[in-house]
């Protein structure tokens, strides 16, 4: 359930940009920074605001990977696993981003840490790449890859 | 003494630890009461040795890299001295012959200028070309992008000059001016380079195509996955806003250009210029069919000039050195610079702007410096994702859009990516077919569906089961790599076969297969 406060939030931001040209694009990246993810009991309101169907912002949501429908772990890792990546072993790096989130969830619990593939984050030059949460990280050793994530860790557990 | 530092605040240099060292530089600055200007400035593009920092020196700018925040202490005692001796010492920047061989054209401010400094960008001829434009009549504007053989560098390298006049042409009440900065191929970052580290530059450009066409508002569709591309822009355009560069009365004439940045959501095909077109309207990034063509009847079905980062951000040096000094440089139709993205498995990585004509090979090893694992180079992907397999008979081909494309290769938007001997061409042709399948948008039938099949066959080629005919499998790859060709609305489906197909016709070892099976 989201807050009666978020549901306020987002009511303010439909009033605000539902005019605007392209406004469902605009709107739903809002939505996202402010809550995490795209509330599924907010699809029939973001609808209304502009005159769609929820079929319509649905299709949206569920077309373009950026958008989430359940809230993200504590800590996301991006693999990036395009070419130049691949060229530098990014396969290896995720496996082993894989093998070290499910180390990490089974001490802290199901959900702290999900690992997702990316598709380019355009550090091709400094290949293999990799963003926790929003810092960037280039040229990444496996042997690099505990240390990232507990430090990630230990800064999430530090800010809640 | 006050010492004046350069670190480069792009992406890649942050990635590798460049706001670390900027913040160890000012601790230990503040410890030894030393006055520290520290710029924050954009890339070289010699990304094997970013973080790099330069210090100003009556020669000019002296270069060290690549520095790590426990080399901090020894280098700012270093740059107190005179002679400036360290062990990351590269001498003077515009020295270093990697940087020094280079035509850089559009590239020329790029790690020179602190990115968001209006005065750095008009010390270094930013806003001339404009100035230039403001006293040109439009048609005549479109005319000089049209001498200048400036040809689209997101990859279909269509005419520029062509488009506009389209554009310029049309009657309407509202035109565009859209900017593809959906960069999604692996292998290339000259966009988001351009956005994070000369903003105005595309800014500039952008106004200009306005001008030139009657588009009063431009659109800048920027990828989500680059938040400080997005950030800068929006700063960029705040500023130039501020000082009438962008606005009602840009530089107190009677045109008027407005500028907005949209973030894209993360679907590849968005790259294509009708699905962005659907996705800044606010719906799926669904191809569209062409014709009505977006020149006539592109965004919210108005005339809409759509252009690559790097394409607008080329016009403002266009208008103020005028079409001649740019067309004499590059081979035949392909007139002009490439900012070539070297990438992947190669020594000396980064960013190399040079005439049309350099060949692969120089660009490999004269640049490069070979792989990066010291192994041979055994594959060059080039043009992204849906860039063929070139090679190593083919290296020697001069880079041009016509020379690429009649050996079956494309040149697409300048990404190079280097694969070692330890990569398997079956397993990269197989990824080529995946990645179009997950990022197909669905429209038509050859892209939705062939993709899968095409994981499918190739599996079939390379891990047989019992009964099967692999020469058969080849056949029926062969054939679907043509209907994906022919048959697809847009580049994502129409261009998968290239890697797909180079590297079945270049490597049939790495499928199981010898030269006489792959051939059929």
């Amino acid at each position: 359930m989201i807050s009666t406060t978020m549901r306020a939030q987002v009511s303010e931001l439909l009033a605000l940009k539902k005019h605007m040209p392209g406004a469902l694009l605009v709107l739903l990246h809002d939505i996202q920074d402010l809550a995490g993810y795209i509330p599924a009991e907010l699809v029939g309101d973001i609808a209304a605001a502009l005159n769609l169907s929820r079929a319509e912002v649905h299709g949206f949501i569920t077309f373009y990977h950026h958008f989430r429908s359940v809230p993200p772990s504590a800590t996301v890792v991006q693999v990036c696993r395009a070419e130049a990546c691949q060229s530098m072993g990014a396969q290896k790096l995720w496996d082993h981003a894989v093998s070290c989130a499910a180390t990490a969830n089974g001490k802290h619990g199901d959900a702290a840490v999900s690992v997702e593939p990316v598709y380019c984050l355009g550090l091709c030059s400094t290949a293999p790449a990799v963003q926790i949460n929003s810092a960037l990280h280039a040229r990444v050793q496996i042997e690099q890859v505990e240390g990232l994530l507990t430090h990630a860790l230990t800064q999430q557990g530090a800010a809640a | 003494m006050s010492l004046r530092i350069f670190l480069p605040r792009d992406s890649a240099a942050i990635a590798l630890g460049a706001d670390s060292v900027a913040a160890a530089l000012m601790a230990q600055a503040k410890s030894l009461q030393l006055d520290l200007d520290l710029v924050r400035n954009s890339s070289r593009g010699m990304f094997w040795l970013e973080p790099l920092l330069e210090v100003q020196t009556d020669e000019g700018r002296v270069a060290y890299g690549p520095v790590t925040v426990p080399d901090v202490p020894g280098l700012l005692k270093a740059l107190q001295e005179k002679d400036g001796a360290h062990p990351l010492r590269l001498g003077l920047t515009e020295s270093i012959p990697w940087l020094a061989r280079q035509e850089r054209l559009t590239f020329a401010r790029m790690g020179v200028t602190d990115p968001l400094s209006l005065a750095d960008y008009q010390a270094h001829a930013g806003y001339s070309g404009l100035r230039r434009a403001l006293q040109m009549k439009p048609a005549e504007i479109v005319q000089e992008v049209l001498d200048s053989g400036l040809r689209g560098r997101g990859g279909a390298a269509f005419p520029a000059g062509i488009k506009w006049k389209t554009v310029a042409n049309a009657v309407a009440p509202q035109k565009y001016v859209v900017c593809n900065a959906d960069e999604g191929d692996s292998g290339t970052y000259s966009d988001r380079m351009t956005m994070e580290g000369d903003p105005f530059m595309l800014i500039e450009g952008m106004t200009i195509a306005g001008i030139a066409t009657g588009a009063t508002q431009g659109y800048v569709y920027i990828r989500s996955e680059y938040p400080h591309a997005i950030a800068t822009m929006q700063a960029a355009i705040q500023i130039a806003l501020q000082n009438g560069f962008l606005g009602d009365r840009i530089l107190g004439t009677d045109h008027r250009f407005v500028l907005e940045v949209r973030k894209a959501a993360g679907a590849y095909v968005c790259g294509e210029e009708t699905a962005m077109l659907e996705s800044i309207e606010g719906r799926r990034g669904v191809v569209r069919a062409k014709p009505p063509l977006p020149a006539l009847s592109g965004l919210f079905g108005q005339p809409t000039v759509i252009n690559n980062v790097i394409t607008l951000a080329t016009v403002p040096l266009i208008l103020e050195r005028g079409a001649d000094y740019y067309r004499n440089y590059g081979v035949g139709r392909s007139r002009g610079t490439l900012p070539i993205q070297l990438t992947g498995n190669i020594r000396q990585a980064g960013l190399i702007e040079k005439a049309f004509g350099v060949t692969l090979r120089e660009l490999l090893y004269d640049y490069g410096g070979g792989s990066a694992t010291g192994r041979p180079i055994k594959a060059v992907q080039v043009g992204g994702p849906l860039g063929a397999y070139v090679p190593p008979e083919h290296w020697d081909i001069p880079f041009d859009y016509e020379a690429y494309a009649a050996v079956g290769a494309a040149l697409g938007h300048g990404g190079i990516v280097v694969h070692d001997d330890t990569a398997n061409l079956a397993q990269l042709a197989r990824y080529a077919m995946e990645f179009c399948a997950l990022e197909s948008c669905g429209k038509c039938t050859p892209c939705r569906i062939g993709s899968t099949r095409g994981v499918e066959v190739i599996d079939r080629i390379t891990k047989p089961q019992e009964g099967q005919n692999r020469a058969q499998q080849v056949v029926l790859l062969r054939d679907l790599c043509d209907t994906m060709l022919a048959g697809s609305l847009c580049a994502l489906g129409g261009m998968t076969p290239y890697p797909v197909l180079s590297a079945l016709n270049h490597y049939p070892q790495d499928f199981g297969l010898t030269n006489t099976n792959s051939s059929s």
